[in-house]
């Protein structure tokens, strides 16, 4: 089986946020940068199981510059085989989907995996703009996989309860918990990895759809009201009549 | 201007979400808000829009998208839009609009924002505001393109009731069973209760708690509020709760107008899902617990005797 991980550089989940150029940069200095927490933990580790489980091979594609090599680095420790670097700052969801699209049209992936969503412009949108571009089905948060025949089974979230599923591969799938546990690249691991391919791709012109102009920080919460832990009553009062929650 | 929103409908019922898309788009005050629906639905439901802003809906009720499938729907919708002369076309951000928004957005070479917040600004341009940074910040994304695509992030507009019924009108999508190529095997729901992502009233609770034995008192309180119930991710991690509890920057993000924590220290990667709710109760008996910062009202106390109190608290105050 061929599989494509498409994985994100998002800064650290302790990262404290800030902006320049007057709220309409994010200020990168002093961030430490990690692989997106869900495409690590569920998408990468699953396609390396199935790999495992089936043969075949695992590539990790990243639209960045060279400060992603870091994050590519690891997933191929934690056991990618190779990895393809297509080499731009992307602008937007659809310019990430856009160039992977040109990457994978026409290079026979069984199954394109994605992370559900970034933790940092939290969109949920690299999938399904993908599976358009490439004209497959799509699956988002899904928390279950396994392929048999070119036949996958899937099990996703849907409000409130499951659904499962089924369908032919080639398709496009978002990960999520449930899909895998993460997994620590070992010193063999990270020692191999240094000697596995990474490719750097040029990437297409493409327009982006959309563009930040600014960014905010949510205002502060007023001050905390305590009450009494012998009096829970009160706590009910003060939702009903002034938070008027209840 | 004219606006297409996404309908959405599960056992015959228009899903809360939908409403609030519906709501979202009348709100726009841009022109008239069709709503497009597709698989089997009776029309009366349909004609529920009216009272929340559409003022037509078109339902294409060809059996083969009785089950969802992404493909086949962005096609459907697409060529509503097209149908409609469709400006903006509206999805809520929940599971069907994730995996929709992104696919109709190519389609129509269209710009997406998913997750709005707010109503679009469009004095010069045409920008919208949504969450970003797992709660962190906001972000204002301006949509370069002629056409739109929005999703709207559940519990930001409420499914105000008003007046008034919907045209509905049979459409010929033109998108055959052959586009379908997911079969759906089952699909299993909670029915006694509101789902997490839309729920308005949350009690959560964390590793505080000791052991999933604890947690009886946990679905007591959810119970006499009509509330729904999240955990911290190790007590999802350590299969106390079931999975899509887990509420974070690494789990689902939810705005409830009232999110309480019990036994949940108020980690940074916890706290980003849940900043944007309301009204935050933090019970905790560790007068440092960082979660206290992020709240409107905190009790200092052991969950063990403070939850009891307040669920009786609850009772009363219902029968009063
Ligand atoms: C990459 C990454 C992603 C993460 N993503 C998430 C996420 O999405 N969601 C998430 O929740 N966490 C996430 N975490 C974990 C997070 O850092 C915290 O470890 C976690 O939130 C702590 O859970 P907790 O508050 O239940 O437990 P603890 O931190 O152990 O806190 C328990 C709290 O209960 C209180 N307590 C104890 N006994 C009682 C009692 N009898 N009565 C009242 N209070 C009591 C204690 O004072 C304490 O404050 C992530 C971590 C990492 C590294």
């Amino acid at each position: 089986m061929k599989l494509l991980v498409c994985v994100c550089k998002t800064p650290d989940t302790t990262a404290k946020i800030t902006f320049t150029d007057n709220n309409t940069t994010f200020d990168a200095n002093g961030i430490t940068f990690i692989m997106n927490p869900t495409d690590e933990w569920y998408a990468l580790v699953r396609a390396i199981e199935l790999k495992e489980q089936h043969g075949g091979s695992v590539t990790v594609i990243n639209v960045g510059l060279n400060d992603s090599d870091q994050i590519i680095r690891k997933a191929l420790a934690i056991g990618a085989d190779d990895a393809v670097r297509i080499n731009k700052a992307p602008t937007d969801a659809y310019d990430v989907a856009a160039q992977i699209a040109e990457y994978a049209k026409d290079k026979g992936f069984d199954i394109v995996f994605t992370g559900k969503e970034t933790i940092d412009y939290n969109g949920f949108n690299v999938g399904a703009m993908l599976s358009e571009l490439l004209d497959l089905p799509f699956v988002s948060l899904a928390n279950k996989l396994d392929v048999n025949d070119g036949k996958a089974t899937i099990s996703r979230d849907i409000e409130g309860g499951i659904e499962n599923l089924s369908v032919a591969t080639p398709l496009v799938v978002s990960a999520q918990k449930g899909m895998a546990e993460q997994r620590i690249p070992n010193m063999r691991g990270i020692m191999a990895a240094r000697r596995k391919p990474l490719q750097v791709v040029e990437p297409a012109a493409i327009e982006p759809l959309t563009t930040i102009t600014n960014y905010e920080l949510p205002p502060e919460r007023s001050d905390i009201k305590y009450v009494d832990a012998e009096n829970p009553a009160e706590l009910i009062r003060l939702l009903h009549e002034e938070a008027k929650v209840i | 201007m004219s606006i297409l929103v996404f309908i959405d409908h599960n056992e015959g019922k228009v899903k809360k979400a939908s409403l609030e898309a519906v709501v979202y788009g009348a709100a726009m005050n841009a022109g008239d808000v069709v709503g497009i629906a597709l698989g089997e639905i009776a029309d009366d439901a349909l004609a529920t829009l009216g009272a929340y802003g559409a003022s037509k809906v078109i339902v294409d009720k060809a059996a083969h998208f009785n089950h969802f499938d992404s493909r086949a729907y962005a096609k459907a919708i697409a060529a509503a839009a097209e149908q409609t002369g469709a400006d903006v076309v509206i999805f809520a951000h929940d599971s069907s609009g994730k995996s929709l928004a992104g696919r109709v957005s190519v389609r129509l070479k269209a710009g997406l924002v998913s997750g709005a917040t707010q109503l679009p600004n469009t004095d010069g341009s045409f920008t919208i505001r949504k969450s970003a940074f797992s709660g962190k910040a906001f972000a204002d994304y301006t949509i370069n393109t002629d056409k739109k695509v929005i999703s709207v992030n559940p519990n930001s507009f409420p499914a105000k009731e008003g007046e008034g019924s919907a045209a509905v009108e049979a459409f010929d999508s033109g998108v055959g069973a052959d586009a379908v190529s997911i079969t759906v095997d089952s699909v299993s729901r909670m029915t006694d209760t509101v789902p997490l992502p839309e729920a308005e009233l949350v009690v959560s609770a964390g590793r505080g708690l000791k052991g999933p034995e604890n947690w009886g008192m946990i679905e007591e309180l959810a119970i006499e509020l009509g509330a729904t119930t999240a955990c911290s991710r190790p007590v999802s991690d350590d299969g106390w709760r079931p999975h899509h509890e887990h509420v974070g920057q690494t789990g689902i993000t939810v705005s409830p107008n009232l999110y309480i924590a019990i036994g949940i220290s108020g980690a940074i990667q916890h706290l980003a899902g849940v900043s944007s709710s309301k009204v935050i109760v933090v019970i905790n008996n560790d007068p440092e617990a960082p979660f206290f910062k992020a709240a409107d009202y905190g009790i200092v106390g052991d969950a063990f005797q403070v939850v009891p109190k307040l669920i009786d608290a609850v009772k009363t105050f219902k029968a009063s």
